[in-house]
């Protein structure tokens, strides 16, 4: 219901950087509006000129590796960091000048911040008490059942679970009502199992109260589970902005192709076109492009990454290679390494292509011929390949997502 | 505690225990009792001879109990005076102490300014230097600048080597608090005043606390720098090692008695207070 802007896989490439371009006349304002929002620290930037915009009642992720500029950009729209550059506006009211206690927003902060010296229910009652609410006892019952921490009113902070922790911090700042409620890494303390739950609980809240819940995360598994669009920020910039499996299905850039879950990305020459589609050619291998899905725009002669992601791959031995179907897109190869995952095995297989192309496939009928060592066939329907522009670094994403990855160990 | 302890020990099966078995394993109260009353000794010494009735002049050796001194508390000439000025003394310069030194802590925990690092490192200045240099030298200052000893000028010591203790422990306190705290107060609309007085002072309080005692304490058992700066003036100490040259009155034991009990007592109490605060967490 909320996926706003997300552009169409043909659209000029560059989309990188999100357009707000003016809404349909008469829409609601969006419950959050940057417009060349930046900030910089001496010589380096640490947040680019951005323009984002939040459509009220949404579940937004900004993700990103850590340093990405995500927490900064946060910050600025709660009003803890002064922005060098550009506006911040919320359901259309331009707030940049006003400080954090002046601003409808609350925030999750990254490992909570309660209050230490004050008790489960002081600390919901924080906000509703500074904006001299009377009769802030129901209400902070009320609050404690949403979240599920009816009986622990009377609790210090520091007698709470990490996960009943993160629950205060959340009631927090719902209680308030916000405009928009900002959630800054809300469970990177967590452990995975509790993660995992936690995720499904957050986004039954933001379901129940129906407040804009913007979401800053470096886990892009929780980005996509919880967020109705995502935006992937590289570097102080935002690199794409979507709907989860919309990103997933046509990443703009190398970046997110390799950020968000994996691609095999093959190197090729454009030897034309056959009605929408491209031609290519890699290592000797005809390999088929949607004209409509490549970013790029090349004729006969220039070079693209053509991508496709590890399942969409079909692997079969190479003495059944006969039997595949006209019109795939099919590469040979010779299996390298494999893993068994339970649901899936994995393999890595060296192709002229492309030295590790990586193929999963369910374990459902499993092929006792593939093991390393053996010649296989790579193929895929062509309508699962997409186009980048050549001209970025192909690893674009990789380290990113390994110290993203590391990071979300539970910290000791 | 002692009650888990003591079921512990029934439950236990009885062990015949030799004497170098039973002192390994109770070591570590055996030291700690022996410390104690290492530390404990002179107090009682103090207690004791309270309840003396000296032959002579000087209570050095017991001749038979009495109550006159606990009695009558200021029977000697300008010792409650001389009492009454260092309470005063000590009450003021912890205030002073506690006000600006809790400023300073805070300028030197949260700002960076120029001059900074001096100022850390000057801070301890006071603590590290030998008492007498610093009561000679405040005493010319003050002579060269023609202030007149008395009062003012033993509190103006007293706060200066106050301050140094007061930032110490404030600072370190400020250190260990999560600046996000007051962040997330202004998250929840509390305004900067707000944010202070709601998060900020609660939780460096005990930092305060604690600078705030060791400066009374300081400052109410200090002789020398005291002693170069206060004229005619006479606080306590001063006059209790006056009277020592010719017999000291058993009415100092009994003020010293009373300081030491009153500080058990309150650190008890404070014990107590928290030993009940926690229990109650425990019981929700």
């Amino acid at each position: 219901m909320t996926a706003p802007r997300t552009d169409p896989p043909a659209a000029a490439p560059d989309d990188a950087a999100p357009g707000t371009g003016p809404d349909a006349a008469g829409a609601a304002p969006d419950a959050v509006r940057l417009t060349g929002l930046g900030k910089s620290y001496g010589s380096f930037t640490a947040v680019h000129p951005l323009d984002l915009a939040v459509p009220a009642g949404s579940f937004f992720a900004l993700l990103g590796a850590s340093g990405c500029g995500k927490t900064t950009t946060l910050r600025m729209i709660a009003g803890l960091e002064e922005p060098s550059t550009g506006t911040v506006a919320l359901g259309g009211r331009d707030v940049t000048a006003l400080p954090p206690y002046k601003r409808p927003v609350n925030t999750v902060f990254q490992h909570y911040a309660l209050f230490p010296h004050l008790d489960v229910h002081e600390n919901v009652a924080f906000g509703l008490r500074r904006r001299g609410v009377k009769g802030v006892k129901e209400q902070v019952a009320e609050m404690l059942e949403l979240v599920q921490l009816g009986g622990l009113a009377r609790r210090k902070p520091h007698q709470l679970s990490g996960g009943q922790q993160q629950r205060v911090a959340v009631a927090r700042a719902l209680i308030n009502k916000p405009e928009v409620l900002l959630l800054d890494e809300p469970l990177g303390a967590l452990d995975l199992k509790l993660r995992r739950q936690m995720q499904l609980e957050l986004k039954r809240i933001q379901t129940e109260v129906g407040i804009t819940f913007i979401h800053v995360t470096h886990d892009q598994e929780e980005a996509m589970t919880m967020a109705d669009t995502v935006a992937v920020m590289n570097a102080g910039r935002v690199e794409q902005l979507g709907a989860p499996a919309d990103l997933y299905e046509n990443p703009g850039s190398t970046f997110v192709a390799n950020f968000l879950g994996t691609s095999n990305l093959i190197e090729a020459e454009v030897t034309g076109t056959s009605g929408t589609d491209l031609t290519l050619v890699s290592a000797g291998q005809r390999l088929t492009l949607p004209a409509a899905r490549c970013r790029t725009a090349v004729g006969p002669g220039g070079r693209v990454l053509a991508g496709v992601r590890p399942e969409k791959i079909t692997l079969v031995h190479g003495d059944d290679a006969a039997a595949i179907p006209e019109g795939r897109n099919r590469v040979p190869g010779r299996i390298t390494g494999s893993g068994f995952t339970g649901v899936a095995t994995g393999y890595v297989v060296d192709s002229p292509v492309c030295p590790e192309l990586e193929v999963v496939v369910p374990n459902v009928e499993r092929d006792s011929r593939l093991v390393p060592g053996a010649p296989v066939v790579l193929h895929w329907n062509p309508a699962h390949t997409f186009g980048l522009d050549a001209a970025q670094d192909i690893d674009a994403g990789l380290d990113a997502g390994l110290d993203a990855g590391l990071e979300a160990e539970p910290a000791a | 505690m002692t009650r888990t302890t003591r079921t512990a020990a029934t439950r236990t099966p009885p062990v015949r225990t030799s004497p170098v078995r039973w002192l390994r394993r109770n070591a570590v109260v055996v030291a700690g009792t022996l410390a104690l009353c290492y530390l404990m000794l002179p107090n009682v010494v103090v207690l004791v001879f309270s309840f003396n009735q000296p032959k002579g002049r000087f209570n050095y050796t017991w001749n038979h109990f009495s109550t006159d001194a606990w009695q009558h508390p200021c029977g000697v000439a300008d010792m409650c005076g001389s009492l009454g000025l260092s309470l005063r003394i000590a009450v003021y310069s912890t205030i002073g102490a506690t006000l600006l030194g809790t400023l300073t802590a805070f300028a030197l925990a949260r700002y960076r300014f120029r001059g900074r690092g001096a100022t850390n490192m000057l801070i301890f200045l006071p603590m590290a230097m030998p008492e007498v240099v610093m009561g000679a030298s405040l005493g010319t200052l003050f002579l060269n600048m023609r202030i007149r000893f008395g009062f003012w000028t033993i509190l103006i010591a007293h706060v200066m080597f106050c301050l140094s203790f007061v930032v110490v422990a404030v600072k370190a306190r400020l250190a260990s608090m999560d600046p996000r705290l007051e962040e997330a107060a202004q998250d929840l609309y509390a305004t900067p005043l707000q944010t202070f007085w709601r998060i900020t002072l609660p939780l460096a309080a005990p930092g305060i606390a604690a600078g705030a005692l060791l400066s009374f304490a300081l400052s109410f058992d200090d002789y020398i720098i005291t002693s170069f700066n206060a004229g005619s003036a006479v606080t306590f100490p001063m006059f209790v090692w006056g009277s020592a040259q010719r017999g000291t009155p058993v009415q100092v034991n009994v003020i010293g008695t009373a300081m030491f009990v009153l500080a058990v007592l309150l650190v008890v109490a404070g014990q107590f207070a928290g030993g009940r605060r926690r229990s109650a967490r425990r019981t929700v």
